[in-house]
């Protein structure tokens, strides 16, 4: 036990500062729907990611935001295992022609008011895979997204800008 | 070669006439009839070849049919032509049960019927094309004609039980946390499970046919997407397949580059599967420590090299970008902090009696089970499974280093967690010496030349990425494209493998079961 306290206690705090991202910024995110979140959502955010036909490169920076660095949940931002907890489907991969029904289903189940974001290359506009026989393409050619995060996989740092934007007061 | 002397001479005595044809130093092309398909699965089972991969290709009227068997490091890609008019040949499912899935994945994709399969349900294929039509024909279109919306698959039959007090628990696709989409099927008394079944293919994306009429560079980034955290080691073995079939050697240079950053990769994964093996025993300590490890490594990646998983570096013909003389004493002192971090950490976890609790003698995978179903990299090293492409077949840069492959046979969760930190520790070692090498050649190019390959050629690409052997077959067509491409991820193999070893377990010990596995669902649904 004692080699775990020494440990955390030598470790300190590595959590950084983030500012939250200035007009400039927010223009390339394309975010005209934060004051709608803003007067929706003050103060938290429930995210449910949902992957739709990721090669997993995406889950693994979504994974990064929860490490002690980004910490996400200090700005009330917090994944839930349910869309029925969710403000916000976090959606990642082209949407599998397999997948389909069932991102229509978790799209259902998330209570109004609710937001889409399309995470990543393939999300936002098909990236290497596109549409055919197997995907239907970026998430928008089956449910309406709300916002798109382009990046192959986007970084945990422009996730969390991106996050923060919509949070942002 | 003796093996196959012994084996040859076994199949001749047999009446089974083989063709041979080099393809490259640890692999031979044999070529049977069709008709002696499984009886050549049952010879090679007495001779102890394990079965690796299995796939088929059209070319024009006929099909080739593929299965990949290995023995002390040597390969044999076996194929067999089918007439496309009545495309069948005996099942290899029958001896071998790793062969099982690959083969539904091949009917379901090509329409070959695999006689007396012992399970004819389809695989890879749900509703989103017709039970007669099959994606990798060339007479079925990229785009298919898919309905607007694709109905769930809804009668896939799951295994049943019947009994006081069973009952079934279904999970999926959409999951709890944040992971790719599959279906488990639990059968439960209790908290105990009786039976698993997963059914996967949610993620299908139709890499195989997209990869078709590709360029070599187009190959290499999709390649590099098969499964997003195997990014370098995808592409290697693609890039790899296709040196081979264009005859380009790469730069020495770039071979120890691409040793690195292969190291690098399977560094980070087992970084951040350690931490969530830990994470789903609910030791939150030791999680965000591995995490914050992982998060500085990936940061390295950036800094150095432009990429946090060093996607796209692995290019055909070499590598994307140099490691400076800064770069590498960049690299050292950061494994050196690495080290002494984890000199601190791995003890504080070790003496951690509530974990020693959770992991040890859980999601128990025997010897004999693994080596049935062929099962690969960290998960079969810790059940006795001791091979390693980079040791066994080395290619540039392992040839010219001793690799040290750590091997178990306790088989629970807590071995597979040692065998991978022991794989970080070997790892650490051979990024070292490639770094070592590297200063002392001069600078020089990072892409050999590209030569056209005739069409038809192929290539069988084998590099040990850090879930195991991964194996991509290309060949190319016309023009410098790609006629044919499939990638054999080592979780096609280690999936089933899982199946077993969660019997018996409890269910809320499945997460934790499944981590210590974390087998790729993309790179098995394609």
């Amino acid at each position: 036990m004692f080699k775990l306290f020494k440990k955390v206690l030598t470790t300190g705090v590595v959590t950084e500062n983030f500012k939250a991202p200035h007009d400039a910024e927010l223009e390339t995110l394309g975010i005209e729907i934060k004051r709608r979140i803003d007067q929706k959502f003050t103060g938290s955010l429930a995210i449910r990611a949902v992957d739709a036909g990721s090669c997993n490169g995406c889950e693994l920076e979504i994974h990064a935001l929860n490490n002690p660095f980004y910490d996400v949940e200090r700005f009330g931002i917090h994944f839930v295992a349910s869309p029925r907890h969710a403000d916000v489907l976090l959606v990642t991969g082209v949407v599998s022609r397999h997948m389909q029904t069932a991102l229509l289903r978790t799209y259902d189940a998330t209570p109004n008011p609710k937001w889409v974001i399309a995470m990543g290359d393939c999300a936002s506009c098909g990236g290497e895979f596109g549409v055919s026989y197997a995907s239907c393409g970026a998430v928008s050619n089956v449910i309406p997204v709300d916002m798109t995060i382009t990046g192959c996989p986007p970084s945990p740092l422009v996730l969390l800008k991106a996050l923060l934007a919509l949070m942002e007061k | 070669m003796s093996w196959q002397k012994a084996f040859l001479q076994q199949l001749d005595e047999a009446g089974i006439f083989v063709k041979l044809e080099d393809v490259s130093p640890f692999v031979a092309l044999w070529q049977i009839d069709d008709k002696h398909w499984q009886r050549f699965a049952e010879l090679a089972a007495e001779n102890k070849l394990r079965w690796a991969a299995g796939f088929a290709e059209q070319i024009d009227g006929q099909f080739y049919v593929h299965a990949c068997f290995e023995k002390s490091g040597n390969y044999i890609l076996l194929r067999a032509t089918v007439n496309a008019s009545k495309p069948e040949l005996p099942s290899q499912a029958t001896v071998y049960a790793a062969a099982n899935r690959s083969e539904r994945h091949t009917h379901d994709m090509f329409g070959i019927e695999f006689l007396n399969h012992p399970d004819p349900r389809c695989w890879m294929r749900h509703k989103a094309w017709g039970k007669h039509d099959y994606p990798l024909r060339h007479d079925f279109p990229v785009q298919g004609s898919p309905a607007e919306i694709t109905p769930p698959d809804t009668d896939y039959h799951f295994i049943q039980s019947h009994g006081v007090g069973v009952y079934e628990i279904p999970v999926g696709p959409v999951h709890a946390g944040i992971i790719e989409p599959g279906h488990f099927r639990f059968q439960a008394v209790g908290e105990l499970i009786l039976n698993l079944e997963e059914r996967l293919g949610y993620v299908h994306k139709g890499t195989e046919k997209i990869a078709e009429g590709r360029t070599p560079e187009g190959l290499a980034k999709l390649a590099g997407r098969v499964s997003g955290d195997t990014c370098v080691s995808h592409a290697w073995a693609a890039c790899m397949a296709m040196e081979q079939a264009a005859n380009v050697e790469i730069p020495p240079r770039a071979a120890l580059i691409r040793g690195i950053f292969a190291e690098r990769e399977r560094i980070a994964n087992h970084l951040g599967d350690i931490g969530a093996i830990c994470n789903d025993v609910a030791f939150t300590f030791a999680f965000m420590q591995m995490m914050r490890l992982k998060e500085l490594w990936c940061r390295t990646n950036y800094e150095l090299f432009g990429h946090r998983s060093l996607m796209d570096k692995i290019v055909v013909g070499g590598v994307a970008v140099d490691v400076s003389e800064a770069a590498s004493k960049f690299m050292l002192t950061d494994m050196t902090q690495l080290r002494a971090e984890l000199a601190d950490l791995i003890p504080a976890i070790d003496l951690n009696s509530s974990l020693e609790d959770r992991l040890y003698t859980a999601g128990y995978l025997s010897p004999e089970t693994a080596a049935h179903f062929g099962t690969l990299g960290f998960v079969g090293r810790a059940s006795g499974q001791d091979f390693d492409v980079r040791r066994d077949a080395p290619y540039a840069p392992y040839d010219s280093v001793a690799v040290k492959v750590a091997a178990e046979n306790q088989g629970d969760i807590a071995s597979r967690f040692w065998v991978r930190y022991k794989e970080i520790n070997a790892s650490l070692k051979l990024i070292e010496q490639f770094i070592e090498q590297l200063a002392n050649l001069p600078e020089g190019d990072l892409v050999a030349n590209w030569q056209t390959p005739k069409a038809e050629s192929y290539g069988l690409g084998i590099v040990d990425g850090w879930r195991g052997e991964i194996i991509s077959y290309v060949r190319f067509g016309e023009n410098n494209t790609i006629a044919r491409f499939y990638p054999r991820d080592p979780s096609q193999l280690n999936w089933e493998a899982l199946e077993k070893a969660v019997l018996n377990n409890i269910v809320p010990d499945f997460p934790v079961c499944n981590k210590s596995f974390n087998c790729s669902y993309s790179g098995c649904d394609l």
